[in-house]
This record gives structure tokens, C-alpha cells and sequence, in this order.
């Protein structure tokens, strides 16, 4: 669709296209995986992957096209911690806090990182939604310890100093 | 499933010719490619070596060895975990049998012209013993891996894991070409009993029995399933084998399908594990386009297909009927058994599982025979087991030790003692479902049945060392939230029982815990333990009771002198700066994230211990050595002298 056919559109059909096109990726999604009950996994995964979270609109959606129940698509998304029904921010950071990451002091690691990121108790992503951060039980980088994950990328044998670095090197490049 | 039938390859001939194209490889630089060495630069060295090689002209790659037969040359591959992960980025070199360790790009230059091309070992890159100056190369003479005994790790570190014609160089694919061929269904299950090899996820189920229970079920359709959630944390060697050498695995899910009757394969893989899954899914696909996987592989008229499942972080999808289930795209809940998997599993059809490790060492069992496998390890636990060793030892990594290794052996030697040289306290073995294990136990065994003997398992393989400053208690509190955030809430005792006995333990950490709590924890703990509906549940007190059983001082000092004698629970710590060692620096007052620390330049600062948030990061910046921390006891009086 051109932008000058939507500019001279109604409003109605603005919005209704607006939401065809939410629909159209997930549509593609559910296309690519097929309807088995068994994608649904793989389809909330691509879906998280393409919104960053899981829209209620858009489970209730899945379900409706998979022909499942949408509290079955809700028991799934709440069950399985990669899951978020909240939006989570462009740089997902995951600290570590397996037995060996923890025996090597990863609560210091977190603590610093929190900090950086102004983060209060319980709060996990930053009001500019640059960052979400979680801990997560291993990311298998034992040897590593203590070791997080940002952007599916590993860095191991942290401390307070490093984490500074990564951080602030992100904070300058989101700033430009 | 994909069944385009492709160019059929023809074992024999493709083994020759990959095998004779490798004996004109003079020298193999292999790069270790594994998680813990890309992060320590790997992947920049492997670029640095491959053009200081080239630059040389006596680069030869696989492709450039077969192309003719008068080619010869030196060539450098990336690998999966050569499992010293402490001292990456690292490299070996064959057939000289040279190991270097934190390596770095800029010493690429040097490593081509001393040591390929003169010969000579460049002692800096060596390694060397604690408390020793003695640079040892060789590989089977660093007592890390001079210990060991690799049947599962055989490919990991050596071969390509993205090239499947170095699998095949390295007896790749024989064992699936010998079980279609050359035995009958019942004899590949028979020869995997008499091999003695029991299941490496935990239970420890003898592996062969359940495919002998899967082919005996009649029905069409049959499952074979890799369980690769891989969950407990401190565990990471199932992530190696599928970084490192994804196409054993894959040849064992072959044979394991035509010994049940099975024609499609599932891999169950932890999403938390990318670069497994992207290596597995390059594996796949050269071992379609082989005619290894999809319809009449080999000629044989066996189809046999595999797709992956990613898991999405539930670490009760280790369970074998949990992970059906998720599979079948619901909720990870595990259901009661019996009907176990082998007779009702995937959609109800009759369904083996194997853990990763188990499955690696498939071919070798299937190639050698079972007499070779069973001659290693002692007693109804043969072959070898693979352990990550992690935690306050010197040497983490990955380990592989015939079963039977002893636990000094393994922390001492291969691991090289505690860092530090602190004192050894204990090691947690088999995760949040083990137990944990004391001085004592240091001449105990590691196998299934002297491990069961003393409360703990191998479960998995993580051993997680612990030092004199490790508390017990804050373990125990550690695992009890790990299990009780990850039950699935299923069955009562389970859900609720894990529930009260984090309570408990948070409140004795917190320093509010009397007696009545801890005979209260020891209660529930047998009851959760008794009740629970999975293994999940059933293991999930090991922790806490191994440690009340092994450590009851220490609870003690929590409960009754309300302090903490390792020094780590926050609630009995307090910091304070040694006056007389305190060089009014102002160093440690700048960094306090709770700017609690104050004084005048040039005399002693001091820690104001209301706001103090406790982190320890002082005492790491202060470089004189002079703020330490109380266990509780000592600090009050050492606070009230500080002001």
C-alpha cells in the first residue's frame, strides 16, 4: 500500500489496514510453521521475536486461526519463562545465575548492573526501553563464570568494571 | 519431513578417499571454537592463523587435498570444546600433539614460523602448574587432560563439526553403515545391553532396555527423541557435543530408528543454546544431501528423518514426559507413569528418549562392540562420563573420565585444586536434583552406585566445587529457589512443599530461623521427597538434606549463634576499614555504589554500616588490602571500634 493511498483513505479503513498489517506477519508466521497444535511453540517464539512480546490481541488472534482455545495459547505463553507478555526493550541482557555463576559471585554482577541501568526491585526494563534485563538459571558458560548474555551474545568472567563498559558502549551508540 | 532423495554416497569409498586425503595433511591446527574460546577471542585467532598459513603458501584445506593427489599441506579448522575452557582461547596442534592456551591473534606470526614451520614449542603459550615455572606442550602430559579418557569427546576439539566429509574421515557414519547392513534390529539393541551403556541425563536407565521395550510395542508409527534441554545449571557438556560433534548424535538417532522401527527423530534443544542449534541444523542438512537421512538410507530401505524442537525455558522439560508434552506444543507438565514413553509417548505412540551424551557414544559401542565399551569403568557403571567442572577449582572445563574416577583425582588433579589455594569445603553434584558431597567423599568413586550409596547422584555431570567461602545454607536457599521457580505446579507436595521449604531457608539466611524450622525443613523435605509426582519434585530436597546431614554447624551458626561462618550471607556481614592499614586513599569512598563511605584524604575513612548495601565492591577496589568483612560475630565489635 502507498503512504498517498493511505493519506487519502477514511479513517476507518486506515485503522482497519493498519491492523491487517499487524495480522499479515503473523499470518506469515503461522503459515511458514503450519497449523498443528504442536508449532505453537515455535509460532509464539517468531512471533516474540518479531514484537519483542506477546500482544494479547495477537494470542487471541493465533489461537482463532490455529483453532485452539485461546486460554491454551495463554497457558503456554505464561508457562515457559522465554515468554513475556510485557513489552521487553530493544537489548535483552540475561545475567547468569546458575550454581556456578552464583558460587562465583554473580548477585555482584547483578547489583552492578541494576545500578547502571537505574533499575528499582523488581523492575526489569528501562523507561527509555533500551534495556531489559532478567536473570536467567544457565546459559552453560560454567567455565566462564560469572557470565551473562546480551543479544544472544556471550560475555564471561564479568566485573562491575566491565559491565560499565558494555553498557555505556551501547548507551553512546543508541545515542547517536 | 524432508525425503528428497539425493545423491546416494557411497560409504567405503568416501571413507578412503577422506581418509587418504587427511594423510597428506601434514599439520592440523584446530582452533577451539567453543562457546567459552569465542568469547576469549577465538574466532579473531582462527582469522589471524588461517592468513599467516596462507601467507606462507603451505595452506591446504580438505578441498584442496582431494582435488589432487599430489597435494599436500598444513591446514587450520575450528573446533568444538577442547574443554580447558579456563585457559582459552585455545588451540592443539597434530600430530605433534601440541596444546597452547590463551592464545592470541597477535602471536599467530609466531606459531606459523617457530612452531609449524621449525618445529620448535614456544614455551610462553605452554602451559604451566601452579607454583611451577615448568612449561609442559604436550598434551597428554598437562594433567588436565592426561587424566582423562574420551569416547563421547573423541571428535570435539579435533574435527571440523560444520564439514560432515571430517566426520566421515574420522570413522563417521561407519557404525550407521555397519547396523543396516551388517545386523539385524535385534542384534544393535542386544549389542547396546551387553554394552552396559546406561542413560547420561540422570536416571542412569540402562539405554538399551528402552529401545528393547519401544521395538517390542507393535504400532506404524514410532518416535525416537534426543533430549537436549539440557537444564541443570553448572551442566554444559550436551551443549559441547552439539557445538562440537553434532553428527554423532545424529548417527545415533539412525541407528537407535532402525532398531526400534522408528522413522522420525525429534531433537529437543534448549533455545538458550543458539550456536547448538544453528551447528544441528547444518548437520541435518549435509546428512540429507548425503543420503544419510531421508528415505532408503544406504540402500538400506530404512527412512529415517529428524526435525529440531527448541524449548522455550523450562527446565522441568528435562522430564521425559514433559518434554512430550512440550513437544506436542503444550505446557511442559510431566503426567504419571506408568504407561512409560517406550509403550505410550509422542502422541501416544511408542516413544524412546535418549539424553545427548548417551547417544554419543552410540557409534562407538556399535563399531567396537560392546565387550570394548564395557572394559572401561567399573562395575554396572561402564564407559566413561563426562563432567563440568566449574565453580572455586582451578581448571574449569570440560572433563571425560572412565566411570570410577575418583573425586580427588577429579578435583585435584585434573582440576588442579582450589583457586587460590584456599580450602576445599565440598562439591555439588548433579545439580539442584544432587547432593552435595564433602572431604570425606574425596576417595568416593564417581559412579552410579557409589554416588546413590551416599544420597547424591551423577545426574547430569555438573560438579560444582566449593571453597571455605561458600556458604552451605545460601546453597541450600539457592537451589530450593532455583526448583521451586521451575515446579510446575502440577501436584501438591511438589508446588507447596518446595514452596515452604524456600521459606524457611530464606528466613534462616535472613537470620530469623529457630530449632523448630530446622526439624520443620527436615520434615518437609522427606515429604516433598516421597510425594512428589516427577523427578523434578523427588529430587528436588537432595540438596537440602545432603547439606543439613554434612554441614549441620553451619546451620547451627545460623540458627543459634546467628552468624554466618563462611562470611557470605548478607545479613551477618558487615564491612569495616582497618585504620591502621587505611591509607586515606579515597579510592573505595568514590566507588560505594551507596556512597557510604567517608573521611578525609590521608586518614582512615570509615563505613557508615546503616547504609552500607553490603556488595563487597570495596573491598575489591582498596589497594592496600585494609576493608574486610565480619562473619557476624567479629563485626559488631570491629563496627563499634570504627564508629
Amino acid at each position: 500500500m502507498s503512504t498517498v493511498m493511505d493519506a487519502e483513505a477514511p479513517a476507518e479503513a486506515r485503522v482497519l489496514n493498519g491492523t491487517l498489517h499487524k495480522f499479515q506477519r503473523v499470518n506469515e508466521i503461522i503459515d511458514r510453521h503450519g497449523k498443528a497444535p504442536s508449532n505453537l511453540i515455535a509460532i509464539l517464539q517468531e512471533v516474540q521475536k518479531e514484537y519483542r512480546y506477546l500482544p494479547e490481541e495477537i494470542m487471541t488472534y493465533i489461537a482463532t486461526v490455529m483453532e485452539i482455545h485461546p486460554s491454551s495459547v495463554y497457558g503456554v505463553a505464561t508457562f515457559y519463562a522465554q515468554f513475556s507478555l510485557e513489552p521487553k526493550g530493544k537489548h535483552i541482557i540475561k545475567v547468569c545465575d546458575g550454581t556456578a555463576c552464583h558460587v562465583r559471585n554473580s548477585q555482584w554482577i547483578i547489583d552492578s548492573l541494576r545500578e547502571h541501568l537505574h533499575l528499582k526491585q523488581g523492575e526489569h526494563t528501562t523507561r527509555d526501553m533500551i534495556f531489559t534485563f532478567e536473570t536467567v538459571a544457565c546459559i552453560g558458560a560454567c567455565a566462564l563464570a560469572p557470565a551473562m548474555m546480551l543479544d544472544g551474545e556471550i560475555y564471561g568472567q564479568l566485573t562491575p568494571d566491565k559491565i560499565k563498559e558494555i553498557i555505556d558502549k551501547i548507551v553512546a551508540e543508541e545515542g547517536e | 519431513m524432508s525425503s528428497t532423495s539425493s545423491t546416494k554416497v557411497d560409504m567405503n569409498r568416501a571413507h578412503k578417499d577422506y581418509c587418504q586425503a587427511l594423510k597428506r595433511e601434514k599439520i592440523r591446527v584446530a582452533v577451539c571454537a567453543g562457546l567459552g574460546c569465542i568469547v576469549n577471542g577465538a574466532l579473531e585467532l582462527y582469522d589471524a592463523l588461517e592468513a599467516e598459513i596462507k601467507a606462507k603458501g603451505i595452506y591446504a584445506d580438505l578441498c584442496y587435498l582431494l582435488e589432487d593427489e599430489s597435494n599436500s599441506g598444513c591446514s587450520v579448522v575450528k573446533t568444538g570444546c577442547q574443554g580447558f575452557c579456563e585457559a582459552g582461547a585455545l588451540m592443539r596442534i597434530e600430530p605433534a600433539g601440541l596444546v597452547y592456551i590463551h592464545v592470541k591473534p597477535e602471536d599467530a606470526a609466531e606459531i606459523v614460523e617457530r612452531t609449524l614451520l621449525k618445529g620448535e614449542i614456544i614455551e610462553r603459550l605452554a602451559y604451566k602448574a601452579p607454583h611451577s615455572d615448568k612449561a609442559v606442550a604436550e598434551r597428554n602430559e598437562i594433567p588436565f587432560y592426561s587424566g582423562q579418557k574420551q569416547i563421547v569427546l573423541r571428535n570435539c576439539g579435533i574435527i571440523d563439526p560444520s564439514d560432515i566429509r571430517d566426520y566421515i574421515a574420522h570413522d563417521g557414519y561407519l557404525a550407521l553403515q555397519k547396523a543396516l547392513k551388517e545386523m539385524s534390529r535385534d542384534e544393535v539393541i542386544s549389542t547396546v545391553i551387553d554394552s552396559g551403556l546406561r542413560g547420561r541425563g540422570g536416571a542412569g536407565f540402562p539405554a538399551g532396555r528402552k529401545w528393547a521395550f519401544a521395538k517390542a510395542e507393535e504400532s506404524d508409527t514410532k518416535y525416537m527423541v534426543c533430549n537436549a534441554d539440557e537444564g541443570d545449571p553448572g551442566a554444559f557438556m550436551d551443549r559441547s557435543v552439539l557445538e562440537g560433534d553434532p553428527h554423532s548424535v545424529i548417527e545415533a538417532m539412525a541407528i537407535a530408528g532402525y532398531a526400534i522401527g522408528a522413522n522420525h527423530g525429534y531433537i529437543y534443544v534448549r533455545a538458550e543454546y543458539p550456536l547448538a542449534v544453528a551447528r544441528l541444523k547444518h548437520a541435518l542438512k549435509e546428512a540429507r544431501d548425503n543420503g544419510l537421512l531421508g528415505n532408503d538410507i544406504l540402500g538400506s530401505g530404512f527412512d529415517f528423518d529428524i526435525k529440531i524442537k527448541e524449548g522455550a525455558g523450562a527446565f522441568v522439560c528435562g522430564e521425559e514426559s514433559a518434554l512430550l508434552a512440550s513437544i506436542e506444543g503444550k505446557r511442559g507438565m510431566p503426567r504419571p507413569k506408568p504407561p512409560f514413553p517406550a509403550q505410550k509417548g509422542l502422541w501416544g505412540y511408542p516413544t524412546v528418549i535418549n539424553n545427548v551424551e548417551t547417544l554419543a557414544s552410540v557409534p562407538l559401542v556399535i563399531l567396537r562392540g560392546a565387550e570394548w565399551f564395557s572394559s572401561c569403568g567399573v562395575g554396572r557403571s561402564t564407559g566413561t562420563k563426562t563432567f563440568a567442572l566449574s565453580g572455586k577449582v582451578r581448571n574449569t572445563g570440560l572433563v571425560e573420565v572412565p566411570m570410577g574416577t575418583t573425586l580427588r583425582d577429579m578435583i585435584f588433579k585434573i582440576g588442579g585444586g582450589i583457586r587460590g589455594d584456599k580450602r576445599f569445603k565440598a562439591v555439588q553434584i548433579g545439580g539442584p536434583s544432587g547432593g552435595c558431597l564433602t572431604e570425606e567423599h574425596l576417595d568416593l568413586t564417581l559412579d552410579y552406585d557409589s554416588l546413590a550409596k551416599v544420597g547424591a547422584i551423577i545426574g547430569s555431570g555438573g560438579l560444582v566445587v566449593m571453597d571455605e567461602d561458600t556458604c552451605m545454607v545460601e546453597m541450600a536457599r539457592f537451589f530450593m529457589h532455583f526448583t521451586q521457580s521451575e515446579s510446575c505446579g502440577k501436584c501438591v507436595p511438589c508446588r507447596e512443599g518446595t514452596k515452604r521449604m524456600l521459606e524457611i531457608l530464606e528466613k534462616i539466611v535472613a537470620g530469623k530461623g529457630t530449632m523448630e524450622d530446622l526439624e520443620l525443613l527436615d520434615e518437609v523435605a522427606q515429604m516433598v521427597k516421597d510425594a512428589s509426582l516427577c523427578g523434578l519434585g523427588k529430587t528436588a530436597p537432595n540438596p537440602v538434606l545432603t547439606m543439613i546431614k554434612y554441614f549441620r554447624d553451619e546451620y547451627l551458626a545460623h540458627v543459634v549463634d546467628k552468624r554466618c561462618p563462611a562470611g557470605q550471607c548478607q545479613a551477618f556481614k558487615s564491612y569495616y576499614i582497618d585504620p591502621e592499614l587505611c591509607k586515606g586513599c579515597g579510592k573505595c569512598s568514590r566507588g560505594c555504589p551507596a556512597k557510604a563511605i567517608s573521611g578525609k584524604p590521608r586518614e582512615a575513612y570509615s563505613i557508615d554500616t546503616e547504609a552500607c548495601l553490603k556488595c563487597g565492591a570495596c573491598v575489591e577496589m582498596c589497594p592496600f588490602g585494609a576493608i574486610s568483612k565480619g562473619d557476624g560475630t567479629k563485626s559488631k565489635e570491629d563496627n563499634g571500634r570504627d564508629g
